[in-house]
């Protein structure tokens, strides 16, 4: 998909390819993520079997392989914690999270979060890196002053995500979704940065933070 | 005008210097319309890198040093309430022979107060979506949400039974709800002509001397010519009708109350970020005239104005605050005190919830201070009322807002630990638990 966007002139074949590609991959999430909960009917309601249905799509490693599924490896329990709250409050309704985290005790999500915050951070993916493209991004990013808040190495800390090695294709969602007042922030920090960013620029911060180690 | 130190002459150095790195950056958002969304830039062209651009978020200064910058992260509100063992109490400090105790705990993001005729204190969220309930049975107090799913609920005001809710986009209210404790209805929205906006789009709300409701519209930046709809404190009739600017130039007010005598609005404003420690403070201002403009963004704390947008103006232009609070104190809700308890150099005198700067490297405010005023409404001094919550630059607890009871204690809400803590004078009877 991103690929295809990024591309000069990509045909409308391709477009729609992609576009495919990603709708079943994602259908494909919800209908495993459900079928997960589903299955297990006894270990759903322990924090062991919350954690196997939480990994399936997330990566069992810290590292997710669905498209526009985060990685949860390395970030900060507070953070983790405060999603998890804001998906079972619906102040996130993303479905399957918010459905699934229904009825979850406080506690539960405390635990949760300290258990993915301690798998390890993800890995950028390994392909070729376009430099002009970097530090592009790196001058935009160092502009935005994205380090205030998210550290100089983008591993975040308290509320604040971690950024490095984070899927692209996630990010540029939950960037573009910050912007269009779509996704709800548990302060208004980002939907504040995003207000000046361009749709072209969060594709190339995108590209940059994915790309960190 | 009442302040408390003079860091002008350091800022007008700091400032110079930054104006001079800034200033090709300044010089390329001259006539850009703030408002709208910005061209899109041509991703097939690199910018160079050293070029300040553009779309840089305004204010923020380059701090080149990462430890210094990881002291101004803003603070997340705890997403669980404390239990009532891990609330701060025994470290509160009050003048002598005030004493201070939890009125009511596990109300997670504990923000607006307010009191209804039967008793019962109303508590508002801001991210969180929930309205709360204390309910005094007897001496036994219990807590009970009676509104969820709601967008940052944070201004509540009440008027002959009925609760008012500020939301993001909306005023909404539910009818009687004193008598429907038990079974809340759903709040009937009344007014809606806001934009969406996350960046000071939560909204204080009071009910004014003249029975309209008073609601801020912050602006939706930390610095920026805000669209006209924004930046302002407005009332409207009570149902929904007749919306009215009261005061412009208000980058967002989360705390205003009318004089018990002169029946003047006063209202807090928070100053804006980024730049510098110790400027601007927030303020305290006094609506003498419907549609006053305060400053904002050309003048900051009626004594200088922006580094970027002030260009071409003068602080003479604007209305100036009556009081300096602090630089990045951000001082919230207040609150006239006209109650029994206290003593009277209080009678009149304005408590004014300081949540505490986060924009700051060494942490100012999260306290209650007292503003007393002369006769003719000006201020004649404040000091700290309510302290403690700060301690090695990390607050147990953050004040948000006030609300005299009937017997004249005063009730003190906390957003950071969640909970109500009660403020009584001398022999006055402790609280049921």
């Amino acid at each position: 998909m991103l690929s295809a966007v990024r591309k000069a002139h990509p045909t409308r074949s391709k477009i729609c390819r992609s576009a495919k590609t990603l709708i079943m991959a994602m259908l494909s999430v919800v209908a495993a993520a459900f079928f997960l909960f589903a299955a297990l009917p006894t270990g759903a309601d322990t924090l062991e079997g919350r954690l196997v249905a939480c990994l399936a799509c997330h990566g069992a490693k810290g590292q997710s392989e669905i498209p526009t599924v985060p990685s949860l490896g390395g970030q900060p329990a507070l953070y983790l914690t405060i999603q998890l709250l804001m998906f079972r409050e619906k102040l996130r309704a993303v479905e399957p999270m918010t459905q699934m985290l229904q009825g979850v005790k406080d506690d539960e999500l405390r635990g949760m979060a300290a258990y993915l915050a301690k798998l390890p951070p993800p890995e950028p993916p390994g392909d070729t890196v376009d430099p002009a493209r970097m530090e592009r991004a790196r001058a935009l990013i160092e502009q935005q002053r994205c380090n205030f808040c998210h550290q100089r190495d983008y591993s975040g800390g308290d509320n604040v995500p971690r950024l490095a090695g984070q899927r692209e294709d996630y990010l540029v969602k939950a960037l573009q979704e910050y912007k269009n007042n779509t996704r709800r922030g548990y302060d208004a920090a980002m939907a504040d940065v995003l207000y000046l960013i361009s749709d072209e620029q969060i594709l190339d911060l995108a590209y940059f933070l994915a790309r960190l180690h | 005008m009442i302040k408390r130190s003079s860091p002008l002459n350091g800022f007008l150095f700091a400032g110079t210097l930054t104006v001079l790195v800034a200033l090709p950056a300044l010089a390329q958002q001259a006539g850009d319309k703030p408002a709208g969304p910005p061209a899109p830039a041509d991703a097939s062209k690199p910018l160079p890198s050293l070029q300040p651009s553009p779309t840089t978020v305004p204010g923020r200064p380059d701090i080149p040093n990462a430890e210094v910058v990881k002291q101004l992260r803003n603070v997340a509100p705890l997403p669980f309430g404390a239990s009532p063992d891990k609330l701060p109490v025994p470290q509160l400090k009050l003048p002598k022979g005030f004493k201070i105790e939890v009125y009511a705990s596990g109300i997670p993001n504990a923000r607006s107060l307010r009191l209804g005729d039967k008793g019962t204190v109303f508590v508002s969220n801001r991210v969180l979506d929930k309205v709360y309930a204390i309910i005094d049975k007897n001496g036994k107090r219990e807590t009970k949400v009676i509104a969820s799913g709601l967008d940052r609920p944070n201004g509540l005001a009440f008027h002959k039974g009925t609760l008012y809710i500020a939301e993001g986009t909306k005023i909404s209210k539910l009818d009687n709800i004193e008598d429907n404790l038990e079974n809340p209805p759903k709040p009937t929205v009344i007014y809606g002509d806001f934009l969406n906006h996350q960046s000071h789009g939560w909204k204080f709300m009071a009910l004014g001397p003249d029975n309209k409701l008073y609601v801020n519209v912050g602006s939706p930046c930390n610095i920026c010519e805000p669209p006209a709809t924004n930046g302002q404190i407005r009332r409207i009739n009570l149902d929904g009708s007749g919306a009215e600017v009261v005061a412009r130039g208000v980058r967002n007010s989360v705390g205003f109350d009318w004089h018990p005598v002169t029946k003047e609005l006063y209202f807090t404003d928070n100053g804006r970020d980024w730049l510098s420690e110790d400027l601007p403070e927030d303020e305290l201002n006094r609506v003498t005239k419907i549609g006053q403009h305060f400053g904002f963004p050309y003048c900051h704390q009626g004594t200088f104005t922006d580094r970027e947008l002030g260009w071409g103006r003068s602080c003479d232009e604007f209305e100036k605050p009556v009081a300096l609070l602090g630089p990045h104190s951000a001082a919230l809700g207040m609150r006239f005190y006209t109650g029994k308890m206290f003593p009277s150099q209080y009678q009149n005198a304005i408590f004014i919830a300081r949540h505490g700067s986060w924009n700051r490297t060494k942490k100012i405010g999260g306290d209650v201070i007292v503003v007393k005023l002369n006769k003719d409404g000006s201020v004649k001094s404040w000091e700290p009322f309510l302290t403690g919550f700060l301690h090695n630059n990390e607050y147990s607890g953050r004040p948000v807002d006030v609300q005299v009871m009937k017997d004249g204690s005063l009730l003190v809400s906390d957003d950071h630990a969640g909970a109500v803590y009660r403020v009584s004078y001398g022999s006055a009877k402790m609280a049921t638990r």
